[in-house]
């Protein structure tokens, strides 16, 4: 039997967006028909500290390749300070996931201004091919959820 | 210093202090030690032990004692009282109920240590100078107590108490620990070589829960990890991908709160050095935030709960070592 090899990879990836500032971001980049990648799925939070740890895990786990998290700039906070605690979490665990072997590129913090369409695009852009170029997340998936 | 310790619980209790001691007592075996309330002279005689198997911290046990009526005696050793003082920073712990003797230690022995050196039969321990008398049924062996103590305490971080209304022994000082050398030796590895180690522990464990049960910074009355909907919920793990879970969320959430007390460790039947996670988020506390150490000052504001404006971007870890 021939296996499919040539399939190309489209990797899955996880923008979790503040409803203030990225979200809205996504959304000029849209209505500036700016291009961006259909396989990121935007999750929209209404901070980026509302992310907790197990998000980002379970993203992961549910078929993400790479998640990315975006907020208001650090000072821009619609809860004034929520970006800044953000800050800290996701370094602590970006570094912990580095520290049990997990591909470091695979999780990202970018914040996107609600002005910031084109940097939105970008960014998406970026990551995507560095996903793509990384490959699929085999280090933390559940092959529970992987589809057939 | 058990003689000491019963002497002084007893008249505590006489003269109505307190009503209970909270001590060890030993299980089944003599290295098998548990901790207990002692409600009487009569029990403190029968059944209080001190030695040097009694590590186990009793600090969390504050949390449910606390709030029962009247005052209990609490012996602590310094690692225990930065445990104590960091619940006491979270009100955890009703502090006006328990009343506190520092006790020195010197370093508890890890009884497979003891077995390892082929000694079986344990029977009862003592301290002899720099070593150690392993009473066992078919006689005493005497080691040096360096090669049989536990690895936490072979890298000790304290010898000073943080809290105690009342001192045994000598006050001890801080000292200068090589705690995070293997964490070190972590990180020079690939990371291909961190993921095969990493991977070759945890998918040892066996879901008993004991290091989340055993750890004082770890005390919500509702756990993440009872809750089904979690998927991580009471359950062997399944995949590889609820090993990892279950350990990255069981030491995020004690991040900037572990003491690094090393209780998690010393009860992981399945001996993962769980140790090695919460230390690596201390490294990296210090590292990034500035030095701290939880339960030091039981008013400081904890590093996850605090921030400044120039704090590091989470892409540091993307250049940080290769
Ligand atoms: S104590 Fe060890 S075996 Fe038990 S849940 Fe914790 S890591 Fe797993
Ligand atoms: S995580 Fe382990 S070392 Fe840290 S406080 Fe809890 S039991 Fe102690
Ligand atoms: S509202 Fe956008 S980061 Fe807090």
């Amino acid at each position: 039997m021939q296996v499919e090899e040539t399939k190309e990879f489209k990797p899955t990836i996880v923008a979790f967006c503040c409803n203030w500032c990225s979200y809205a971001g996504a959304d000029l980049s849209g209505t500036n028909r700016l291009n961006y990648p259909a396989n990121v799925k935007i999750i929209r939070v209404p901070c980026s500290c509302r992310v907790n740890p197990m998000f980002i895990l379970r993203a992961f786990q549910r078929g993400a390749d790479g998640v990315i998290l975006c907020g208001c700039h650090p000072g821009d906070c619609h809860y004034t300070t929520g970006n800044y605690y953000a800050r800290r979490r996701m370094t602590l665990l970006f570094s912990m996931l580095d520290f049990l072997g997990i591909e470091k590129e695979r999780t990202r913090v970018e914040w996107v201004s609600a002005a910031e369409g084109a940097k939105f695009a970008a960014t998406m852009n970026d990551f995507v091919a560095t996903i793509t170029k990384l490959g699929e997340n085999r280090r933390l998936e559940d092959i529970r959820c992987k589809k057939q | 210093m058990q003689e000491a310790m019963i002497k002084r619980a007893k008249e505590l209790l006489a003269e109505g202090t307190v009503n209970r001691v909270m001590g060890w007592q030993a299980g089944e075996f003599a290295y098998d030690i548990t901790p207990t309330v002692f409600s009487s002279a009569d029990e403190l005689d029968k059944a209080f032990v001190y030695n040097d198997f009694c590590s186990a911290n009793v600090s969390k046990y504050m949390i449910k004692e606390s709030r029962k009526e009247g005052k209990i005696l609490c012996f602590l050793k310094p690692c225990d009282s930065y445990s104590f003082n960091q619940l006491l920073a979270e009100h955890r712990i009703w502090r006006d109920n328990v009343y506190i003797i520092g006790i020195p230690s010197y370093g508890k022995v890890d009884v497979n240590k003891v077995r390892a050196k082929g000694v079986t039969g344990i029977t009862g321990i003592h301290t002899d100078g720099p070593n150690v008398v392993v009473e066992t049924i078919y006689g005493s062996e005497t080691m040096v107590k360096m090669d049989v103590m536990e690895d936490r305490c072979l890298c000790c971080k304290s010898k000073k108490h943080m809290v105690y209304d009342e001192l045994l022994g000598e006050e001890g000082e801080v000292l200068q620990s090589n705690r995070f050398e293997q964490v070190e030796a972590l990180e020079n590895m690939t990371p291909e070589e961190r993921y095969e180690f990493w991977r070759s522990e945890l998918s040892k464990c066996i879901r008993c829960n004991a290091c989340r049960n055993v750890c004082p910074a770890c005390t919500c009355e509702n756990c993440v990890f009872d809750n089904p909907a979690s998927g991580v919920a009471n359950k062997a793990p399944s995949s590889d991908f609820e090993e990892n879970m279950f350990h990255i969320i069981r030491a995020f959430h004690v991040a900037g709160r572990c003491t690094d007390c090393g209780e998690c460790s010393r009860v992981c039947p399945q001996n993962i050095p769980l140790h090695l996670l919460n230390r690596k988020f201390i490294k990296d506390i210090n590292e990034l935030y500035g030095t701290y150490q939880a339960g030091e000052d039981k008013d400081a504001r904890g590093p996850l709960t605090n921030f400044t404006v120039d704090d590091c971007e989470p892409s540091i870890v993307h250049h940080r070592r290769g």
